[in-house]
């Protein structure tokens, strides 16, 4: 037994474990500074957010002590009951939660509240990782994905069913883990394609953008070909048949629907393109006038959904964040506010507790989603980047920690809590300083919250207990 | 070779995707931070100072649209504690004249509210200081002028009725989010009814100051503002030329005057004597002003119309008649024989009727009629039957808005007290008591208790013939009429029409005819009816009441007069009432009235001192 006990401690990943604890350190810090107020200094006063805090993270020790008790064997064994379990409480919390700040998504315990979309990452994690690691497992079978997209966006779909965007959008990143196994390269840059083209059109019109296509569409006949005068007739009539309704437009002849405009010159550059490339034996024509066909189906529909899906308070954010409309007093204002107070933090920071933009109102929910600002305004590019890199750093380690397993349910698993961590790192900090839409969720570690804090160490720690046994197999 | 562990060379993209991104979160980072300086600059401008925008008050006007309350600038001088920097305090303290030590007092003060958050350090500065200080305002970082709005009062009338404002309490900050520390809010009369319609909503600017404390500019070109929401005015139903007349003819004098337009239940004018300027309970010189008036023994801060309970003395015989007469316990011809072994009387001509009694004020006539009412003879048991009677006339006198508080909109209206079985339970004990321990109720000397507006609200009744609507002081609030339902409703009595034409016709006499009590009130243009009454007082001279109104055939005006410690009713209060009715209805004073009655009384001074040399 005492070999074994040792054991544990000689395997246990305490380079993890020490980022871990730095990080909760610095997080405490910086929610001490962001409600700090001469009134109020006793860091034990349990009144205050700092306070709180302290306890939770009190309770985050006894937590990890729990975990490490618990055999690995039983994280491999219980995925399928734990995300049952959470699932219930889901639904729990659409039938009786508390609504705060407009979101549905709190449990009131009497004497703490919890907030059972945090533990929902974790226990997807689980399921996806115990589904995946099935022997033998062909992720490309249609029903395999059909499961596996069940398991991800279930407890998806129940946290946006409580006005909780933020939360329900993490599930997204877990693609990163099915592209880590066997999801083919094409889709990652497919999605990524379409966000591309999504952004575009909002920022540009649907007019552009289809141009843009249909240009692309002459240049890869033109790259294929290699017959530039044709090219340049091509792309002519195809100036010509866009000019031409843009015109009637234009000088106000008669209005022209905007779908029209773009039908039109596709039509046009279509007929051209598909007689030259049959002239020429170009193969795969077919397959590049449906993926350009579809491109603008693509546009058009996000340019209908984006005006008439959305609620104006998302369109405002989408706006806001690609520079469109400039809406003070909406979703802007927090923006702006965040980017003073990060930017006013110059190299080195205005020092420990010196922070006057994070205090009193200028950035809002200063001590939950927008606590990066104090780290930014108090600590500086050197505070700032030491966090993003300190995170990085444990990312890698985890990804590290996934590749030496023995056992691919391991493996998955720490792909998903990686995808999790970097999710929420890229999205909380993308908001303030502007990089990204603000959709309210926490920075692992450093926003004010138990909920979350407890959510992100059990996630962290189940995975260091699975690594003690990583020579293993645990499926 | 680990089972199941195709595709690990994709660890490498994901690494990659990871470091990628954090590059160019590191990139945009030192971009914000380091590389463009404009958000520092903004910050470094002591980023922004929130102004709280002032609403103006709403003015007060009179029924005529004369202005009563509008307003005037005041200069808060504001401190922001974390912002301040070491200055020249000599010449700070000189600049405002204040010593050293209420400087660091006040600093202390301001520092204990909040480190951040601006409050003010020293209230409403002379325009004469704020004009020097603002100059140098750059040298005292921290500091800032803002700027609202103070009462001011264009003719120095309707003090009681108007009320004043003053800084809100801790309490009322706690209970209303809208007030913050140093804010005003109406605190009596018509500034405390109808705060709500009068304050406005505050709006907030928001402007860009550098660590010099200059503002730099409006943050955003303004779109965050918020403007603020002026006040309503508000149209009272007060006469200010009637309200003006009042008051110097009750100046010297101690008691009050409340009238009323009989048909609206409007309140044409309220004085309450002694009183003070309105003007005293504003700006700095407010405190102490404040506690003279509250340590006066003449009581100026209490609203004597609204609050003085007297007994109603004569007067009240007119309401025991008229119960008398709907329950049928007499009739319009009904003899009594002025019995003074009864109850005291003077001596009059004999009482034919009831009109006549009015007339002559008899004592035994109303001791005789309000024996019937309480002794109905229900019960052989005399202390039962008494408790009967007493409930019957209660409930009766209720109607007439006595017993109870007006739902007015005046605050801190006094109830005055119709005493019931209870009542009397108490004092003698139950079925110990009948009409014999109670009689003085029958010449109104008894435990009835009523306040001059309810006096006046009778006589309102009386020129209605029956009914009331109840008095208040507010006709519009900005442009709409006020809508209170209480001031639209008839409240009517049970008491037939016809039974008022008597009182009226008695009434008439009482002003009109010899042996009438009240001739000082006559005037030849003007039907005037009215009644005297002599409210006893154990403590002094009785008091002087005299309730009227005018003309007879379509009463525009019922008033109710109380000069305290000035004998009979007919001496003081009848011509005073007169000259009222007179002033309202003629809009001026006959030569002769002025000539004598009018000089009569300001001639009249109880109070005056003569000053010493």
């Amino acid at each position: 037994m005492l070999n074994r006990a040792s054991s544990f401690w000689a395997r246990l990943d305490w380079i993890t474990v020490g980022v871990y604890f730095l990080l909760v350190f610095l997080g405490w810090l910086n929610i001490y500074a962001a409600v700090y107020d001469q009134d109020h200094q006793n860091i034990f006063d349990i009144s205050q957010k700092y306070g709180m805090q302290l306890l939770w993270i009190g309770a985050s020790v006894i937590l990890i002590i729990m975990i490490f008790l618990v055999d690995s064997r039983f994280y491999a064994a219980f995925p399928y009951p734990i995300y049952a379990l959470v699932l219930i409480l889901l639904l729990l919390v659409l039938a009786f939660g508390k609504e705060v700040n407009g979101a549905k998504s709190w449990i009131d315990l009497g004497l703490i509240r919890l907030q059972p979309a945090e533990f929902a990452k974790l226990s997807t994690a689980l399921a996806l990782a115990k589904f995946t690691s099935t022997y033998n497992f062909k992720l490309l079978k249609f029903r395999n994905l059909l499961i596996v997209g069940a398991i991800m966006f279930t407890p998806s779909l129940l946290i946006l069913l409580q006005n909780d965007t933020g939360s329900a959008l993490v599930y997204s990143s877990l693609i990163l883990v099915l592209y880590r196994e066997g999801l083919p390269g094409w889709v990652l840059v497919l999605l990524a394609f379409i966000v591309i083209l999504f952004i575009l059109t909002l920022l540009h019109g649907v007019g552009t953008v289809a141009f843009i296509i249909l240009g692309l569409m002459l240049l890869y006949y033109y790259f294929n070909a290699r017959d530039f005068r044709t090219s340049l007739i091509a792309f002519g009539i195809l100036l010509i048949a866009y000019s031409i309704p843009y015109a009637f437009n234009y000088f106000e002849w008669f209005s022209i629907p905007t779908n029209l405009l773009i039908i039109v010159p596709f039509v046009f550059a279509s007929i051209i393109f598909v007689y030259f490339a049959y002239r020429k034996n170009i193969n795969r024509i077919y397959s590049i006038v449906g993926i350009t066909l579809l491109s603008l189906m693509f546009i058009l529909t996000v340019d209908y959904g984006f005006n008439n899906v959305l609620i104006q308070h998302q369109r405002d954010r989408i706006n806001n964040l690609l520079g469109i409309e400039f809406d003070p007093l909406g979703a802007g204002y927090n923006v702006n506010q965040s980017l003073i107070a990060i930017g006013s933090g110059g190299f080195s920071g205005k020092g420990y507790l010196q922070g006057t933009q994070t205090k009193y109102d200028f950035v809002p929910e200063q001590s939950t989603d927008f606590i990066f600002c104090t780290v930014g305004e108090e600590w500086g590019f050197l505070g700032t980047s030491s966090i993003l890199l300190l995170f990085t750093f444990l990312l890698i380690r985890i990804l590290i920690i996934a590749e030496r397993q023995k056992s691919s349910f391991t493996r998955i698993y720490a792909y998903g809590v990686a995808s999790i961590f970097f999710f929420h790192l890229i999205i909380n900090v993308g908001m303030t300083i502007g990089l990204a839409p603000v959709i309210g969720i926490p920075l692992p570690f450093f926003s004010y919250g138990g909920s979350s804090l407890w959510a992100f160490t059990i996630l962290l720690f189940i995975l260091l207990r699975l690594d003690v046994s990583r020579d293993q197999l645990l499926n | 070779m680990p089972v199941n562990n195709q595709n690990s060379d994709k660890q490498w993209v994901i690494g990659g995707i990871f470091i990628v991104l954090v590059l160019i979160f590191l990139i945009r980072l030192f971009y914000i931070q380091v590389w463009d300086n404009a958000y520092q600059l903004t910050a470094e401008s002591n980023s922004q100072r929130h102004v709280t925008q002032y609403p103006a008050r709403g003015l007060i006007l009179d029924r005529n649209g004369k202005v009563l309350v509008q307003n005037q600038a005041a200069y808060d001088l504001m401190v922001v504690p974390k912002q301040v920097q070491e200055f020249d305090t000599l010449e700070f303290c000189k600049m405002l004249s204040i010593t050293n030590k209420e400087l660091k007092e006040k600093l202390k003060k301001a520092k204990l509210y909040s480190w951040y958050k601006p409050s003010i350090f020293l209230k409403q500065v002379s325009f004469e200081d704020y004009a020097t200080f603002q100059e140098h305002l750059f040298r005292f970082p921290g500091f800032f002028v803002q700027t609202r709005t103070l009462r001011d009062y264009p003719m120095p009338t309707a003090t009681h009725l108007l009320g004043y404002v003053g800084e809100v309490s801790e309490k009322q900050i706690e209970n209303n989010s809208y007030y913050n520390l140093g804010d005003y809010i109406g605190i009596s009369g018509i500034e405390k009814t109808y705060e709500q319609e009068l304050r406005g909503t505050k709006g907030n600017k928001i402007f860009l100051v550098d660590v010099h404390n200059r503002i730099k500019g409006e943050f955003r070109d303004g779109d965050f503002d918020i403007m603020a929401i002026p006040g309503y005015n508000i149209t009272t139903t007060i006469d200010a030329e009637l309200q003006l007349f009042g008051e110097q003819l009750m100046e010297y004098k101690i008691g009050s005057i409340v009238a009323i337009e009989p048909s609206t239940g409007e309140i044409l004018a309220l004085i309450s004597a002694p009183s003070y300027n309105p003007a005293m309970l504003v700006g700095r010189a407010r405190s102490l002003n404040y506690s003279h008036l509250q340590n006066d023994s003449l009581k100026p801060l209490f609203n004597r119309a609204l609050t003085a309970q007297y007994p109603p003395g004569s007067i009240f015989k007119i309401i025991n008649g008229l119960i008398g007469l709907q329950g049928q316990f007499i009739n319009w011809h009904t003899h009594f024989t002025c019995d003074k072994s009864l109850v005291g009387c003077h001596n009059h001509p004999t009482n034919d009727n009831i009109e006549k009694a009015i007339q002559f004020s008899c004592n035994p006539y109303f001791f005789q009629t309000y024996k019937k009412i309480i002794q109905q003879g229900k019960d052989n048991n005399r202390f039962i039957d008494s408790r009967y009677g007493l409930t019957y006339w209660r409930n009766y006198v209720l109607e007439f808005g006595l017993g109870k508080k007006l739902k007015s909109d005046l605050p801190n209206i006094s109830s005055g007290s119709i005493p019931d079985t209870t009542f009397y339970d108490k004092w003698y004990g139950k079925e110990r008591w009948a009409f014999s321990n109670i009689a003085s109720n029958s010449i109104g000397q008894g435990e009835v208790m009523v306040v001059p507006i309810q006096m006046a609200n009778l006589v309102a009744i009386i020129a209605n013939k029956g009914y009331y609507i109840t008095p208040h002081v507010v006709k519009k609030v900005g442009e709409k009429t006020n809508a209170n339902p209480e001031f639209l409703t008839i409240h009517p009595t049970s008491i037939d029409t016809k039974w008022f034409e008597t009182v009226q016709n008695a009434m008439y006499a009482v002003v009109n005819e010899a042996h009438g009590t009240a001739g000082r009130a006559r005037i030849d243009s003007i039907a005037v009816c009215g009644k005297t009454g002599t409210v006893q007082n154990p403590h002094g001279e009785d008091h002087s009441v005299f309730i009227a109104f005018a003309p007879k055939d379509n009463p525009q005006i019922a008033i109710a007069v109380y000069v305290e410690n000035s004998g009979f009713g007919g001496t003081w209060a009848a011509p005073i009432a007169s000259l009222m009715i007179e002033k309202y209805i003629n809009g001026e004073i006959s030569e002769y009235n002025t000539k004598y009655k009018q000089q009569r009384i300001l001639d009249y001074k109880p109070l005056y001192v003569e000053p010493s040399k």
